[in-house]
């Protein structure tokens, strides 16, 4: 059970905390970015009706959306990763590449295939007039979809991205299973070396608090100002 | 007859929705010259919208022809001046045609002096500084040079449609096409844009607007076209329309709305 005595062991590997933060740091920063754009890119092709494509894209997220992350990485890690001789140099010089960038890739094509239905919805959400008169004045397509349609879109589903960025937070912990150094490593780290399980737990739980909980309090606000923006 | 003055021939355009059993336009055929101004009166769900929408190809007639200054641009391909075959830009076409929504729809992301310079920028590769100073000449004539950094949502509905209208002549189109341009807008406001059409029609514009304004018809108009079951049905001067109608179904729809 928790002791003091175990959090003072604990507290020597603190140092592997606060390493595992930054790791989960970068991991779901990068995991929003190359997220969004795959995306983006899936919305795209699906709005784009392009027959053989659109079914791609659709069959992508589909099979995305209806299976376990864990599947989805181990088979990027151990499956598509296997033959790959990647860099093994170490980011911050802590971060293990060659286990940190499967990690991101597993994680990016499982939020791509989530955050394109989200982005898809906000297109579809644009009056069509928009995209008239956008056409009737001459622009193209695509230039109609980058100017008048994508900025629209992407203001109104700015909190759902950013709600994403902390579901990613704390989906990245599975990461911990193929030997990326997040939080959950640390946990698993200072087990092995103090025989303690509660107090790493504990202090776990409290660094994903810290980073999830204000994270979603500072997105409520600014939907509920830029909701109100709107309506006057 | 074809005159050098002709701009737009429509030529039995049909327009049918749900696998053909709904015919929206049945047959239209009609010619607007170079300074016309045609005004579409009828019942709702008579075609007019449809009407107005084919010309730009907004809307994809089913079948039939609109040739716009030679060129038939309902179809993919034309024949050009050296006797070539070669793709149609159908983005080139609508640059010379302006349109104007009932709805306005403005671009709420953008100023208006943005709304207005963003196409002559994109599509004309106009500079910044000149798409401006051309946006300000428009806005002043139509009495809004103070809003060029107003968000659409700070504007008036008279206003926006205001902006509107100086948004698509930033592109110096041929034609305007007006589809209900009053008719979202509070009664003390449709006097406003109402004047800025009919100054507009003065300096020689040609335009086919599609209105309930029948006042407006018949002191703008020069040419009246009477839409019903998605047919042409009666066509002629606002005197001979207002005043001497021949059909049963004018002279009904008339007495409705006088
Ligand atoms: N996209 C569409 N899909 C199916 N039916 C349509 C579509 N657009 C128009 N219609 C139908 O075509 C017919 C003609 O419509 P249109 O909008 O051209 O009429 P209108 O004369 O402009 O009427 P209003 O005065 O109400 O604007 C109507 O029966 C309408 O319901
Ligand atoms: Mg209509």
């Amino acid at each position: 059970m928790l002791s003091s005595a175990g959090f003072a062991k604990t507290w020597q590997y603190i140092q592997l905390f606060k390493e595992g933060l930054i790791c989960t740091l970068s991991l779901s920063a990068l995991t929003v970015v190359f997220g969004f754009i795959l995306a983006l890119i899936i919305a795209l092709v699906r709005l784009s009706k392009v027959k053989p494509f659109d079914w791609l894209a659709t069959a992508y997220v589909e099979v995305f959306r209806a299976t376990p992350m864990l599947v989805q990485l181990f088979i990027v890690y151990y499956v598509i990763f296997a033959n790959a001789t990647l860099p093994t140099f170490k980011l911050f010089g802590f971060i293990r590449f060659e286990r940190f960038l499967p990690g991101v890739v597993a994680l990016s094509m499982n939020s791509g295939a989530y955050l394109s239905e989200i982005i898809r919805a906000g297109i579809q959400s644009i009056d069509v007039g928009q995209t008239e008169a956008s056409r009737s004045l001459g622009l193209t397509g695509v230039q109609t979809m980058k100017n008048i349609i994508l900025p629209q879109a992407i203001k109104n589903i700015l909190p759902a991205i950013a709600n994403e960025f902390v579901t990613i937070i704390k989906e990245s912990s599975i990461c911990y299973t193929i030997g990326v150094q997040e939080i959950m490593y640390a946990v698993n780290a200072t087990k092995g070396a103090t025989y303690r399980i509660a107090e790493p737990l504990i202090i776990a739980t409290l660094v994903y608090f810290c980073l999830t909980f204000p994270t979603s309090k500072i997105i409520a606000f600014f939907e509920r100002r830029m909701s109100r923006g709107d309506k006057r | 007859m074809a005159t050098n003055a002709e701009l737009i021939k429509v030529t039995d355009l049909c327009k049918y929705y749900k696998d053909g059993s709904l015919k929206a336009l049945n047959g239209v055929s009609s010619t607007i010259d170079k300074g016309d101004v045609v005004v579409i009166i009828g019942p709702s769900g008579s075609g007019k919208s449809t009407f107005l929408r084919c010309l730009n190809l907004l809307e994809q007639p089913t079948s039939g022809s609109v040739v716009f200054n030679g060129i038939d641009i309902t179809k993919k391909t034309y024949v050009n001046s050296e006797g070539k075959t070669v793709k149609l830009n159908i983005d080139e076409h609508r640059r010379s045609m302006g349109m104007v929504f009932q709805h306005f729809n403005l671009f709420p992301h953008m100023t208006v002096l943005d709304n207005m310079t963003l196409a002559p920028i994109k599509v004309k590769k106009m500079n910044k500084a000149e798409a401006e100073k051309k946006a300000k000449a428009l806005l002043k004539r139509v009495g809004l040079e103070d809003r060029a950094d107003a968000y659409p949502i700070q504007l008036s509905g008279g206003q926006k449609q205001r902006v509107a209208i100086v948004r698509a002549l930033m592109m110096e189109p041929q034609v305007m096409l007006f589809d209900e341009p009053t008719s979202a807008l509070d009664p003390e406001m449709v006097g406003e844009v109402l004047q800025v059409m009919a100054e507009l029609a003065n300096t020689g514009m040609t335009m086919v607007i599609v209105t309930h304004e029948m006042g407006f018809a018949r002191e703008v108009g020069k040419r009246i076209i009477f839409m019903d079951g998605g047919k042409i049905v009666e066509e002629g001067t606002p005197q001979q329309i207002f005043g001497n109608p021949q059909s049963p179904r004018l002279k009904d729809f008339l007495k409705k709305v006088l």
